[in-house]
């Protein structure tokens, strides 16, 4: 058996290229190129301690003497830093790549949370239904009544006032991560709860039960792998909406500390001296910010459109 | 003692404001290994007596009154968890379409090792030994190929054969059959049924079978319960029962098959529809249908009489035989 096994995950790459799915990426250029964008920037900020040429959060590597270098092709530029230098004369180009990195990493774990809790509780009011299914509906419309960013700011400001800015800098990543995450779990749990509803009343579910399966067997393991799509697609877009709160938190002081920038507090800290002609510290952030959140909505827009059952039916 | 003794049997559903009921005082009995059939037109609860055996009503349908006895034990009363002690284990379903049956995500041999592990202690190397024997059972060819394929991949026929397979894994002594054979091809029907029957009589498994097709209970089944809007109307040996049916309605069903007619002749038909469960007729429920019909058959309701070989509900049963043995005799 376990030859078959080792032959199945062999082909299992192939099958995936091969498939629908595969067929339609290599049909869709914008999609190949959002993706070899994402996969850029991805490995590039991943690999960050190796690739930047100095090391941001290292206060030893930083002289004030260098601040607010031009980029290369700018008149007045050090060929020592490629995109520049920030305000306190840290090298744009290294500190972007760190940056990127927080920025993904809230992102991703942001969503990871989100998608956690809300598919948790979506399985839950879909495959529970009657009076809990109002209740955590009810919940949700609640949540969703509170704009993202209100709920944010609120909850950030009294952790930094609670725990002062020095413990709150030291686990800002933490606090983002969790007010993001906690945030926009209705998103999710609208989307699963629909799918649930419409996945409970095929047959498959009924031989579930016919074979003796408990509920939270049938909800993990028939119900959920059929709702996937749907899961997907939203991904895509909370990841760049995580991404985009997280900057516009930073931005307004309530993120990542300026010592430890993420992309938006870089934009944040650049923001004052761009009519003093430091553009750079704002702009190049800013494009790669842009970039980032347009191609991970690019790929999710492709993937609405290859995983629409009314387009093609899986 | 008989396997699965079912008594009074009441199911209702709970409408906005009333209460139909689906089932109306159901009692029968099916000895170990026997194949019974339940037939019907659609609507006169053989599904739901089918999910009442399993105690899978779901809401707003629930059972009212009555036993369902499985091996002595009720099954009416019995926790969730106890019930599924059973389901899948001594007691298993097949439904009516193996295309949506199966789960579309996961592979063959994960739905069957799933359901081995999940009443057997097993080790996945022994569940898959036993998946492969059970579909080599249903005469699948390449059993162990199949295991890791999914259900797209394969044919209707075949799918139902793996759904049998996987009703047999754990030597169920029951296995409830819900129109098994209607979404497949003509030709693979007789197929399914043969297999079903010879796997029955092989493991000695009770069989029983939902049905509207009169044909294949007369080859499957040992014993016949007619239904109608919700009530059993005829029961007996199968072969009494189309031989010779005593109720108007077992009639109309048996003279309304292709068979009956002559080449160039309409096929005869019983007039009018079913009750809806919200209006069924004070008297006799088929009376509103029958052409020997009375003023009593209207207002009282028939209880089940012994008449011939068979038990059957209707006051006019005398008369009616009388009648038909002497259009006979003419």
């Amino acid at each position: 058996m376990s030859m078959t096994t080792t032959a199945v995950e062999a082909s299992r790459w192939s099958r995936m290229w091969n498939s629908n799915m595969g067929y339609s990426f290599r049909r869709n250029p914008v999609a190949v190129v959002s993706l070899a964008i994402f996969a850029f920037i991805t490995v590039m900020s991943l690999l960050a301690p190796l690739i930047a040429p100095f090391d941001p959060y290292d206060p030893a590597q930083i002289d004030i003497m260098n601040s607010e270098y031009p980029p290369v092709w700018v008149d007045g530029a050090d060929a020592q830093f490629m995109f520049g230098t920030d305000d306190q004369g840290r090298d744009l180009w290294s500190t972007i790549l760190y940056g990127t990195r927080l920025s993904l990493l809230i992102g991703l774990c942001a969503v990871a949370l989100q998608a956690f809790l809300g598919i948790s509780i979506g399985l839950i009011a879909g495959y529970v239904g009657g009076r809990l299914d109002s209740l955590l509906m009810r919940m949700a419309d609640i949540q969703l009544s509170f704009s993202t960013l209100m709920v944010a700011i609120i909850f950030l400001a009294v952790t930094q006032a609670m725990f002062g800015s020095e413990t709150f800098n030291q686990y800002a990543v933490y606090f983002l991560i969790a007010v993001i995450g906690v945030a926009e779990w209705p998103q999710y749990a609208r989307t699963v709860r629909a799918t649930v509803l419409a996945e409970k009343k095929k047959e498959y579910v009924d031989s579930a039960r016919v074979l003796g399966f408990g509920p939270l067997r049938i909800m993990v393991r028939h119900i959920l792998p059929n709702s996937l799509s749907p899961i997907f697609v939203i991904s895509t877009v909370q990841v760049a909406n995580a991404i985009i709160s997280e900057a516009s938190l930073s931005f307004l002081g309530l993120g990542m500390p300026p010592s430890q920038p993420s992309l938006g507090s870089l934009i944040s800290s650049g923001f004052d001296y761009i009519f003093s002609g430091s553009w750079w510290i704002t702009a190049i952030p800013g494009v790669v910010l842009v970039v980032l959140v347009l191609v991970i909505n690019l790929l999710g827009d492709w993937m609405r459109d290859v995983l629409n059952p009314k387009l093609y039916k899986g | 003692m008989s396997l699965l003794s079912v008594r009074d049997l009441t199911v209702k559903f709970a409408m906005r404001d009333n209460t139909v009921t689906a089932l109306d005082n159901i009692s029968f009995d099916l000895a170990k290994g026997e194949r019974l059939g339940i037939v019907g037109e659609s609507g006169a609860g053989k599904s739901i007596t089918g999910f009442s055996l399993m105690n899978l009503l779901s809401r707003p349908g629930f059972i009212d009154n009555g036993k369902i006895l499985f091996e002595g034990e009720d099954i009416a009363n019995m926790s969730d968890a106890q019930m599924r002690g059973i389901r899948g284990n001594r007691m298993a379903m097949i439904f009516q379409d193996p295309m949506v049956t199966l789960n579309p995500v996961l592979t063959i041999g994960q739905q069957m090792v799933e359901t081995l592990m999940a009443h057997r202690k097993l080790s996945k190397a022994e569940a898959e030994q036993i998946a492969v024997v059970k579909l080599r059972e249903v005469y699948i060819p390449s059993p162990e190929e199949r295991l890791a394929q999914y259900p797209h991949e394969l044919s209707g026929g075949m799918r139902q054969r793996i759904i049998i397979a996987m009703a047999l894994l754990l030597d169920p002594e029951l296995i409830i059959a819900d129109e098994p054979t209607t979404a497949l091809d003509v030709t693979i029907q007789a197929d399914i049924m043969e297999l079903l029957l010879e796997l029955c009589q092989s493991n000695k498994v009770g069989l029983i079978l939902i049905t509207h097709d009169l044909g294949v209970v007369s080859q499957m089944t040992e014993r016949t319960l007619v239904m109608y809007a919700g009530k059993i109307i005829e029961a007996g040996r199968t072969r009494e029962i189309i031989n010779d049916p005593q109720h108007p309605y077992t009639q109309g069903l048996i003279n309304a098959l292709p068979q009956q007619t002559k080449p160039g002749m309409r096929l005869k038909q019983i007039p009018g529809n079913m009750p809806s469960l919200t209006a069924i007729p004070a008297g006799c429920p088929f009376s509103p249908r029958c052409e020997y019909v009375r003023d009593h058959c209207r207002t009282t309701r028939p209880e089940p009489v012994q008449y011939a070989h068979v038990e059957v509900a209707c006051h006019e049963v005398n008369r009616l035989h009388r009648e038909n043995s002497e259009e006979q005799s003419a």
